[in-house]
């Protein structure tokens, strides 16, 4: 006998192909040498290139990085929802596995991975102006998984919206219901997606940079209610930002990505009193702070991040590195573990160096947060 | 509530096309006063011959009115085109709009039926080839609609009349059995016609609406459908088709428009009087009057078709109701 987690209903009992998340051993969520590659017309681009990570039910996982430093399509492999091929981009490969609940995702053919889309794992997506139909009412646009992936019927479909929309604090949904998202509010839509997202109940949310079209008192908000969302629904979640200051405090872990590969992943607070990879510290010192003199610019960091078609042998951020030496750029430094699940990928890790560093001007931002 | 504001806004985008429509259909009255009094010639002339005195003359002129200043002449003129009243062919003693109550009914005919016919292959096909870009299917839809669009209506038109009428006796190779005469003795008779219509149309159609999911199925509200775990099949059809065929929609109206007077080859190839062939035998024996009736409405037909196309727009797009 086979059944749902999250709502449930006998007429979806035939699609299912997950037993019970609930009872599934092991963690919600395990990837292993995740690697994700484009062929372009100027060579293999390697977006993501062997990531391994794991996250515990109703926990999160904070991922950040610059740009271009392959979070967003971390996020789209691990959920297997790779763009098809386009104009520049000739073909797509993914190798890997992505665990679910102790499930292969990865070898799982797109007809069975698509049941597990949206009831099993969703995903926020970073601009809400583009990420919803803008010719198609956000009543719809709600109810469509509910009625075709929970089998509801209109009126209970409906009634759920409603309950959806007042759940990420939508005042009056009755009359959102029959909204366009182009007579939304930046944030109402950002509101109305994360509906969307939860809609069917997911035990693992993806949220690709949720705040970053936002203002910053919107962007609290948001995060804020991400996180109650999660804490009623115990859902795990991969928060993945550029934004240091999005994870702190929300994040149990951090992951820092660099150019395709997590150059750096510790516990949230851990992280951020003791990184050990200088990338991670530069980004720290990128936030400004309150408690800066006045006058006080925060750093930026220097250089841009590598081209992914043609990357040079050596650590990737050795280029821009104020610390690099001789060995940075001729071997790439392998991810390993410094203690405590504290994984960074140096050869010459800030906190376990001293002395001959430039370290002076940068290690102000380390006592703090 | 909600529902008023809606009708509210979308009343106001047609009042707004309304008054456009209003000044468009006046500017098009005006030239077609205008086309008969371009014309050489003096209707004196045509009238008494070309040997009759100054003073006959003058006297036929005051009595068609001609004497007067022309914005005089004008408000007459659209008085009694107002009542219906085009004049009368001085070639078949008909009146002008009796004439155009007997063509225009076969132009609208053709017109529906090809254009049904066009949209039944084109959206379907277009469908299919979007899906997978590139690939067999959408090769093989492109190359042949591409045939289509190169091969001139004539010519198409005589390959099926051979083909259809002649060798298979399929449809009758000529001439239009009215409606009264039966439904399908009447379809019969404007389906090679249609078909010869709506391959150019189908071409048109599958091309843009091709190219315009194409690109819609790069946005991100595709990909956020997907995460949903909807069906490929459900995404197409209820995400990325009505956003894709707003382009399709405009090109329809001004397609179908110019199809009104643009079907006079047909026409003509498969002896249907539809308004495009009276037109035709009207210029070629002069019989301006006919000429300017017919001119009138198509010309506001067109204008007619293409606000109908803004309308769909209107309903299809919210977001332009508020431009």
């Amino acid at each position: 006998m086979r059944s749902r987690a999250g709502w449930t209903s006998s007429r979806t009992t035939r699609h299912l192909i997950f037993p019970p998340v609930d009872q599934a051993l092991g963690p919600m969520l395990e990837v292993d040498g995740l690697r994700t590659s484009f062929r372009t017309p100027r060579g293999v681009v390697r977006a993501v290139d062997g990531v391994s990570l794991g996250l515990d039910r109703g926990r999160t996982l904070g991922i950040v990085g610059e740009t271009g430093s392959g979070k967003t399509m971390l996020a789209r492999s691990i959920m297997g929802l790779l763009p098809a091929g386009g104009r520049d981009r000739l073909g797509v490969e993914r190798s890997g596995t992505v665990r679910f609940a102790g499930h292969d995702l990865t070898g799982l053919p797109p007809a069975q991975l698509r049941q597990v889309w949206g009831t099993q794992i969703a995903m926020v997506f970073q601009d809400p102006m583009t990420a919803l139909n803008p010719v198609v009412r956000v009543g719809r646009q709600i109810t469509e998984s509910l009625r075709l992936r929970m089998g509801m019927g209109r009126s209970d479909a409906k009634e759920t919206a409603l309950a959806l929309l007042s759940s990420v604090g939508i005042a009056d949904p009755g009359r959102h219901l029959r909204s366009y998202p182009h007579e939304l509010s930046g944030g109402m839509r950002q509101r109305v997606m994360i509906a969307i997202a939860i809609a069917c109940g997911p035990r693992l949310l993806l949220a690709d940079e949720p705040t970053t079209g936002l203002d910053v008192t919107i962007q609290a908000q948001i995060l804020d209610l991400l996180a109650d969302l999660q804490r009623e629904r115990s859902m795990a979640m991969v928060l993945v930002t550029h934004d240091l200051g999005v994870v702190a405090g929300r994040a149990d872990e951090t992951a820092v990505m660099y150019a395709g590969r997590i150059v750096e992943q510790a516990a949230t607070a851990e992280l951020f009193a003791h990184p050990l990879m200088p990338y991670s510290q530069a980004l720290l010192a990128a936030i400004p702070r309150l408690a800066d003199a006045a006058g006080t610019r925060p750093k930026p960091i220097p250089g841009r991040p590598p081209d992914l078609a043609s990357l040079a042998p050596g650590c990737r951020f050795a280029p821009r590195c104020p610390y690099a030496r001789e060995r940075c750029r001729e071997a790439d430094p392998p991810l390993v573990e410094a203690g405590s699940g504290h994984r960074f990928a140096c050869w010459y890790p800030l906190s376990l160096e001293d002395a001959d560093t430039p370290a002076s001007d940068l290690g102000d931002s380390q006592g703090e947060a | 509530m909600r529902e008023r504001t809606d009708g509210g806004v979308l009343l106001a985008y047609l009042a707004k096309r309304l008054v456009e429509l209003t000044a468009v259909v006046f500017l098009i009255s005006i030239l077609a006063f205008l086309l008969v009094h371009l014309l050489p010639g003096d209707p004196s002339v045509a009238i008494l011959g070309p040997f009759d005195t100054p003073s006959a003359r003058a006297e036929v002129l005051r009595q068609l009115g001609l004497n007067r200043p022309l914005p005089m002449q004008y408000l007459t003129w659209l008085g009694n085109v107002l009542h219906g009243n085009l004049g009368r062919s001085f070639l078949t003693k008909q009146t002008v709009a009796t004439t155009i109550g007997e063509a225009f009914p076969i132009d609208l005919e053709l017109v529906v039926v090809s254009q049904v016919l066009a949209f039944a292959v084109a959206i379907p096909l277009a469908l299919v080839a979007a899906r997978r870009p590139n690939r067999a299917l959408d090769r093989l839809a492109t190359a042949t609609t591409f045939g289509m669009l190169s091969v001139p209506a004539f010519i198409l038109a005589v390959l099926l009349a051979l083909v259809l009428a002649v060798e298979v006796h399929a449809f009758p190779a000529s001439g239009f059995t009215h409606l009264s005469n039966g439904v399908i003795p009447n379809l019969k008779s404007v389906a090679l016609g249609s078909i010869a219509l709506a391959a150019g149309s189908v071409a048109v159609y599958f091309r843009l609406l091709r190219s315009e999911l194409i690109s819609t199925l790069q946005e991100d509200f595709i990909t956020m459908a997907r995460a949903k775990g909807l069906s490929t099949r459900y995404i197409l059809m209820r995400h990325a088709l009505r956003p894709s065929s707003f382009s399709l929609l405009a090109s329809a109206g001004i397609n179908i428009g110019s199809l009104l007077t643009g079907a006079f080859v047909v026409e003509y190839l498969f002896q249907l009087p539809g308004i495009g062939y009276q037109i035709i035998v009207s210029i070629d024996s002069r019989d301006y009057l006919m000429v300017q009736g017919m001119a009138l409405v198509v010309a506001v037909a067109y204008v007619l078709v293409n606000f109908a196309a803004d309308l769909l727009l209107g309903v299809l797009d919210p977001r332009v109701r508020r431009g």
